[in-house]
């Protein structure tokens, strides 16, 4: 969305004026974003004319969008990834590590399970787990991504970690229903 | 250190020139109106000293209608006509209106939104609505002695989008331009941050007459972020009225009520739950027209005990959003208490113990949404002074998807994400041939299609026959500043561009507000027209003058051709302006604002541009 708009950055990145990393400054990240929108918000050119407005609409979506992406370590990384050329492919490509899947498994049912018990402790303390597995994920994703440029296994780093993910919003949802 | 000095944008225009701008709290049980008067927000009162104004009308017989503390004296003698409460139908249809059964109104069922028939025919919640806005636009108008520029309406921040949708139609039909809908809380949280030059993370309990909200703030150096927000669209003040009510007839054991006993009686319990706020126990006594008399002690401990679930409920939502923000409740440095529901001291208690902090009271909170509108108010408007360099972020409360196969919802846009904001999702076909494709836009947070809102239904025609999978179709959600969504749809692969807009069906359409509005001109003999055209004058006239700026310090930025365009496009209008031709200065504006398109996108670039240059150097010099 960002070619053909007068003058917009190139991606993302360019944006804000940072690095083109998977390593990010978040507290610059935000200063710089603050600063865009304090500019471009639609708050700001409330009183000026329609194309003003528009415009204003527009930047300000769009700072939004950029600054979501980047402060999300997994959507960064996949943005990263497109913006290389190395689209992640979630929907194609299934193939994953069979010790992977197996731990995935074992990890929905005790979260089922902790569901069915009403064991929010449990369900606490699975999330506390996951949450330093996937830490450790995202400083290898780092190394991928930053030192090595293995965008290949950074590939696999990203679909691993979209489906941990998908998993820590499920304890999210079930600490929710039992507490409903 | 202070560097480069850079005119913003909005500085530009005519420094001396005040714009009339107010912020309204359109409330389920009342209403106000609040401006920023020397640099001060101020509730403008009635020509009686009194602030609020009952969200009543009543429409009589005789074709004249009351509004406020007029329509409130007469809900007893004529509860069918007398409308109270009109905020919990907005956006909604008979299903969705809990205790209809108690309720003395003759009810219309019509596809997509209520209607009620009235002695002066049948009304929409809109129109209620917009009678009382008209009424505070009026006093507006006769306090500050102009014309208004624009006003910030509040909705519950927990509003869908037909709920919004409603509740800006009634603006517009009331003859007021909407600078902005505004969530309550966060209303709340301006009027309460700028007061305290408050810094942290607060929350905001805000139970109003018919709805509850919490929302989660960060306030930072002028930043007003929302983080999470939450709530229940029918849970207020009228659902501890209508325990009170429940409870006084199982005790007198009274035979079924006439609707104007009803009414009394409701208005007993709302008096006697405002008594106990001061008092330990609250006396209930009433004749009704049946000869049963009431006589009644209702006790601090009944009432607490009577309404304990409905305090409860508050407190599930407020759980949520904490989670959605992912803060626990001791990163919360405040707790901030809006809407005059919160002055009962349970609320007081159960708000307080579960922040383990004393809650903030310090702005009436009656009065604060309004007072934080009329803020946003001024800003909007184009008052901008030292000092007045805030910003706010706000997000939708709800997420917002499409129906999928199987009658399952594929979020698109989830909760709480920074308004504005627009995401795009690519479908395709699933039949060879297929040329149509049905798109269902729902609301919510569940994930079935049928317990989601349904907002909108469209079709988009005109897809090339082609194998199935091969067609891209990009349907783009989005959602303006007010909340507001709007959908468009494209076929990707072909030359000819299938393109829809669509409004969600709560809404009404255009036209018909279009005709409402020539309804209520044509009923009132007064300078509508006049003022229609003067409204079109003036916004002309605004333009011209932006636009001239704008040329002022950016000509530079546009090539000899464009120059020209656009100098053209001002001369147009501006020999339009002066004639009594509301079209034709239209559509002189329209193509004003088409020729600056391009001058408005690279001054935007040219402002970001040198934001984060500044910010630059900046860094290098720390």
């Amino acid at each position: 969305m960002l070619a053909g708009k007068a003058g917009m950055a190139e991606d993302f990145f360019a944006l804000f004026d940072i690095p083109r990393a998977f390593a990010v400054d978040t507290g610059g990240l935000e200063i710089r974003y603050r600063d865009i929108q304090s500019r471009v918000h639609p708050d700001k050119h409330a009183h000026l004319t329609e194309a003003d407005r528009r415009v204003a609409m527009q930047w300000a979506t769009l700072a939004n969008e950029a600054y979501q992406t980047l402060k999300n370590p997994l959507l960064r990384a996949r943005y990263l990834l497109r913006l290389v050329g190395h689209e992640t492919q979630m929907e194609n490509n299934t193939a994953m590590a069979p010790e992977f899947l197996i731990e995935q498994m074992e990890w929905r049912e005790s979260v089922i399970e902790s569901r069915e018990a009403g064991d929010i402790a449990g369900l606490e303390t699975l999330q506390a787990r996951l949450r330093r597995q996937t830490k450790a994920q995202y400083a290898t994703l780092q190394a991928d991504l930053d030192e090595k440029h293995d965008y290949a296994a950074a590939s696999d780093m990203v679909r691993q970690l979209m489906f941990q993910e998908k998993l820590l919003h499920e304890i999210d949802d079930a600490i929710e229903a039992i507490e409903a | 250190m202070a560097l480069l000095q850079i005119a913003e944008p909005g500085q530009s225009t005519a420094p001396h020139e005040h714009r009339l701008a107010v912020g309204i709290d359109l409330g389920t049980t009342n209403s106000l109106v609040a401006t920023v008067k020397s640099g001060m927000s101020v509730v403008l009162s009635d020509d009686q000293g009194r602030s609020l104004l009952p969200s009543v009308v009543q429409y009589g017989h005789d074709g004249t209608h009351e509004v406020g503390f007029n329509a409130q004296s007469r809900q007893a003698e004529d509860p069918k006509n007398t409308i109270v409460s009109v905020k919990r139908f907005m956006g909604r249809s008979l299903a969705d209106i809990a205790h209809v059964e108690t309720m003395p109104y003759d009810f219309i069922e019509t596809e997509g939104m209520i209607k009620l028939r009235t002695a002066q025919g049948v009304k929409s919640p809109v129109e209620v609505s917009a009678d009382i806005l008209r009424v505070l636009r009026e006093r507006a108008e006769a306090a500050l002695g102009g014309t208004l520029t624009g006003a910030v309406v509040t909705v519950p921040a927990y509003f869908d989008d037909a709920q919004r949708q409603a509740t800006k139609d009634a603006a517009r039909l009331a003859g007021l331009n909407v600078l902005r809908l505004l969530n309550e809380p966060t209303a709340a949280a301006i009027a309460y941050g700028l007061d305290n030059s408050a810094e942290g993370v607060y929350a905001v309990y805000d139970l109003g007459g018919g709805t509850f909200d919490i929302s989660i703030l960060r306030l930072s150096k002028g930043i007003f972020e929302v983080l999470s927000t939450g709530g229940d669209s029918a849970l207020g003040g009228d659902d501890f009225d209508q325990r009170v009510f429940c409870w006084i007839i199982e005790r007198a054991e009274l035979a079924p009520l006439s609707p104007s006993d009803a009414r009394m009686l409701l208005t007993r319990a709302r008096e006697a739950k405002e008594y106990l706020t001061g008092h330990g126990e609250a006396p209930i006594t009433a004749r009704l027209a049946s000869g049963e008399y009431v006589d009644l002690q209702l006790t601090t401990e009944i009432f607490t005990e009577i309404t304990r679930t409905l305090v409860q409920k508050t407190l599930a939502p407020v759980r949520k959003a904490l989670r959605d923000a992912g803060l626990t409740v001791d990163e919360i440095k405040g707790v901030v208490m809006v809407g005059g529901a919160t002055r009962m001291p349970q609320i007081q208690r159960a708000v307080g113990e579960f922040f383990g902090q004393q809650p903030l009271n310090n702005l009436d909170p009656d009065k604060v949404v309004a007072l934080g509108a009329a803020t946003q108010a001024n800003l909007l408007a184009g008052n901008r002074a030292a000092g007045d360099d805030w910003l706010l972020l706000d997000v939708i409360p709800l997420s917002l998807g499409i129906e999928t196969m199987g009658g399952l919802v594929e979020k698109i846009i989830p909760r709480n994400s920074t308004i504005p904001v627009a995401r795009a999702q690519e479908f395709t076909t699933f039949r060879d041939g297929q040329t149509a494709m049905a798109v269902h836009v729902v609301q919510g947070e569940r994930e079935l299609v049928s317990d989601c809102r349904s907002l909108a239904r469209f079709e988009l025609r005109g897809i090339p026959p082609m194998v199935a999978g091969a067609a891209r179709i990009r349907v783009t959600f989005q959602v303006d500043a007010d909340g507001l969504l709007s959908v468009t749809a494209r076929e990707l692969t072909s030359g000819h561009e299938a393109r829809v807009e669509v409004k969600p069906s709560y809404g009404l359409s255009d036209d018909e507000i279009a005709s409402m509005l020539k309804a209520g001109i044509s009923h009132a003999s007064d300078d509508a027209f006049r003022r229609a055209l003067r409204e079109a004058q003036v916004e002309a006239q605004r333009l011209i003058e932006a636009t001239r700026s704008a040329l002022r310090e950016d000509s530079a930025l546009l090539n000899e051709k464009e120059l020209a365009d656009v100098e053209a496009a001002v001369a147009r209008l501006q020999t339009v302006v002066i004639g009594d031709d509301r079209a034709a200065i239209d559509s002189a504006m329209a193509a004003l604002n088409k020729a600056t398109a391009e001058l408005a996108a690279r001054r935007m670039n040219q402002s970001v541009k040198r934001v984060l240059a500044g910010r630059k150097v900046e860094e290098l010099g720390s």
